[in-house]
């Protein structure tokens, strides 16, 4: 039996309704969340082993057959997303856990973070599209929660909009899902895909395939970013890094797995589409990320690049443009969880967000520095670290393919990046200190120690790219042709 | 200044019972026929809404000392339970079974698991309403 499979999904929420009853003892709510959680990592870490040895595997609810009931399942693209996503939710944890404040945590803050997870982790496993909303509505349901907890002023008005952006996503998604059943008559993902396939791709499931687009382009931050870096910056520093590596990526593999396994017939339409709003992504957010002179708002409009950049590989389509979108999308759930939590740092420590206000922070804690300098590096794409590899796929992908203004924007952007976060390095770090010693806050070791994990993480995606490539290619492959996708779920073992 | 309510007050006392026993009703039919836990759940719910709305929370509140939040809560773990006792029984998850039982006096009763799972979604209901309701009525 595969009941594996949903573990990534049942254990974080069943362990999220048990901390509600242990409100009072934070200890133990910190000690049974990190467990969990690590639990979690090593489960998902099975789980690709099992992908691996037995090829896609899936989990029918309750015993109902597909194309009848719900279904989770497990390829090798969706176990890597889980496992990924479960490790850097670990280090935030471990950050969370020195700098998040008794306030938050009397809140149920970690109950609605292992919500949030089991939300993430249901929409990456899921095989039915109308349970992918679900599980959509469960993670965001958890972070409404999330950007308004602490109860600031800043905090409630970015929590309206993000809450009515989202509520008017969830809606449209929901009408597209309505639509879709209407012509197709069926919500499993591979049964869509086949009758899609058979029937071939008309101008109204063109268009429904377009609406749905536009439902993840929300949840991506792909050109309709103008909600994410305002919310993404009020709530607390680790609630800003789970955002920052899950919840758009969420959005990002969505727009990856329904535009190759349902709707990949008519690239010239769709893919054309994405390809346009894929440098208009790239373009806006390296306008708002070289006009910003706040920390947290450069890191944002980062996380708003690279959404850009990863739909390249799929607008591109080839094979090693998509795989270098997997590698690229890996790495960035790492690197921009350890950006977010870098700056957070930073504002913790200086009290201050602007660049100009802060200075000479690597003579006060020199590690600190060299560790966001590393993370820099790795975003900006410097080999061996982890955005190299994803950076080179996608630019071969394009070149094979000849989007040649694609690929000058992908790598364009790179250097934004690079300018954008050399600023705050050359600004904020380097120059004369303003902090003297007896005013120098201590940095907490726990924090310190997912730093350094999380760059290590960093560190073996890119030294270990010939283990991680063999994961990614079978990932890739399944992308490539949907029909091994759908024979697995549909055909009878 | 109190308002009048005796008749509200009076009407409540009697109706109570038929709604909370429609919902109780509403939630044991509910896996065959129309009703289950949701409908089952939001019938109780606006019944002992009803009964804070006619009395005031305090006496609610000193009646039944319950944490909605925790009821929620509560009925949260026993749905996903469920389907962990699934997982432990190595069936697909959130399998339910059922029986047909011979008891002294009442003769041969259907039992079935998805009873449990619906009680937990009814006490879900239940605590999700009620705290909703009271969180609103607390806003000065």
């Amino acid at each position: 039996m595969n009941n594996i499979i949903v573990l990534p999904l049942i254990i974080p929420i069943f362990t999220a309704v048990i901390l509600v009853f242990l409100r009072n003892y934070i200890v133990v709510q910190r000690m049974i969340t990190i467990t969990t959680m690590i639990a979690v990592s090593i489960i998902s870490f099975f789980l690709l082993e099992l992908v691996q040895r037995e090829g896609i595997i899936k989990l029918d609810f309750s015993g109902w057959k597909p194309p009848f009931g719900i279904l989770f399942v497990a390829d090798t693209f969706s176990v890597l997303m889980v496992l990924t996503s479960s490790i850097v939710t670990v280090f935030c944890l471990l950050y969370a856990f020195s700098t998040i404040g008794e306030r938050h945590e009397n809140m149920f803050i970690y109950s609605f973070v292992l919500l949030l997870v089991g939300g993430v982790n249901g929409s990456f496993l899921t095989g039915d599209i109308f349970n992918l909303f679900v599980c959509f509505e469960v993670m965001l349901m958890a972070s409404y929660v999330l950007v308004a907890l602490g109860g600031e002023k800043v905090q409630l008005r970015e929590s309206l909009k993000y809450v009515l952006i989202n509520v008017i996503g969830s809606s449209i998604f929901l009408i597209a899902l309505a639509y879709l059943y209407s012509t197709v008559k069926t919500l499993n993902m591979a049964h869509i895909a086949e009758r899609v396939a058979e029937a071939g791709q008309d101008p109204m499931l063109t268009t429904v395939a377009l609406v749905l687009f536009i439902v993840f382009s929300l949840k991506a931050g792909l050109v309709l970013f103008f909600w994410l870096p305002g919310s993404y910056v009020v709530p607390p520093t680790a609630v800003q890094a789970l955002f920052a590596a899950l919840l758009t990526k969420v959005g990002v593999y969505a727009l990856i797995r329904t535009f190759t396994l349902m709707f990949p017939h008519q690239p010239e339409v769709t893919h054309t589409i994405i390809g346009i709003f894929a440098g208009a992504t790239i373009i806006l957010g390296c306008m708002g990320a070289l006009a910003s002179r706040n920390v947290l708002t450069i890191a944002a409009y980062n996380i708003v690049i690279a959404v850009g950049f990863i739909l390249i590989g799929l607008a591109v389509g080839t094979e090693s443009a998509i795989a270098g979108s997997v590698y690229y999308l890996i790495h960035d759930m790492v690197a921009k969880a350890l950006l977010f939590l870098l700056v957070g740092m930073m504002v913790y420590l200086t009290g201050e967000k602007l660049i100009d206000h802060m200075s000479g922070l690597i003579r006060n804690y020199p590690l600190f520095g060299w560790i966001y300098f590393l993370t820099m590096l790795a975003l900006v794409g410097i080999p061996p670290l982890s955005g190299f590899v994803g950076k080179v796929l996608i630019g071969k992908g394009s070149i094979e393919a000849g989007s040649y203004v694609l690929l000058f924007l992908g790598f364009a952007s790179s250097l934004v990046v690079l300018f954008s976060l050399l600023k705050i390095f050359l600004s904020s770090f380097f120059g004369e200190t303003i902090i003297t010693n007896e005013d120098k806050k201590p940095l907490p070791i726990a924090s310190m120690a997912s730093f350094i994990a999380l760059a290590l993480c960093m560190i073996a995606i890119g030294l270990g790219a010939e283990q991680l490539l063999v994961y990614v290619q079978d990932a890739t492959n399944i992308l490539v042709n949907p029909s091994i996708y759908i024979d697995a779920i549909l055909s009878e073992s | 200044m109190r308002i009048n309510d005796v008749i509200l007050r009076t009407v409540v006392k009697v109706v109570i019972f038929i709604i909370l026993t429609l919902g109780v009703y509403l939630f044991f039919s509910g896996h065959n026929a129309p009703g289950g836990g949701f409908i089952g759940g939001l019938v109780l719910a606006s019944g002992i809404i009803l009964l804070y709305v006619t009395y005031d929370i305090d006496t609610i509140q000193k009646k039944m000392p319950f944490d909605f939040k925790k009821v929620a809560a509560l009925g949260v773990l026993i749905a996903t339970g469920t389907g962990l006792g699934a997982i432990y029984l190595d069936v697909p998850f959130l399998s339910q079974t059922d029986g047909h039982f011979q008891f002294p006096f009442i003769g041969d009763k259907h039992l079935t698991t998805v009873t449990l799972f619906e009680a937990g979604v009814a006490l879900t209901v239940i605590g999700t309403l009620v705290t909703m309701i009271l969180s609103i009525s607390e806003d000065e």
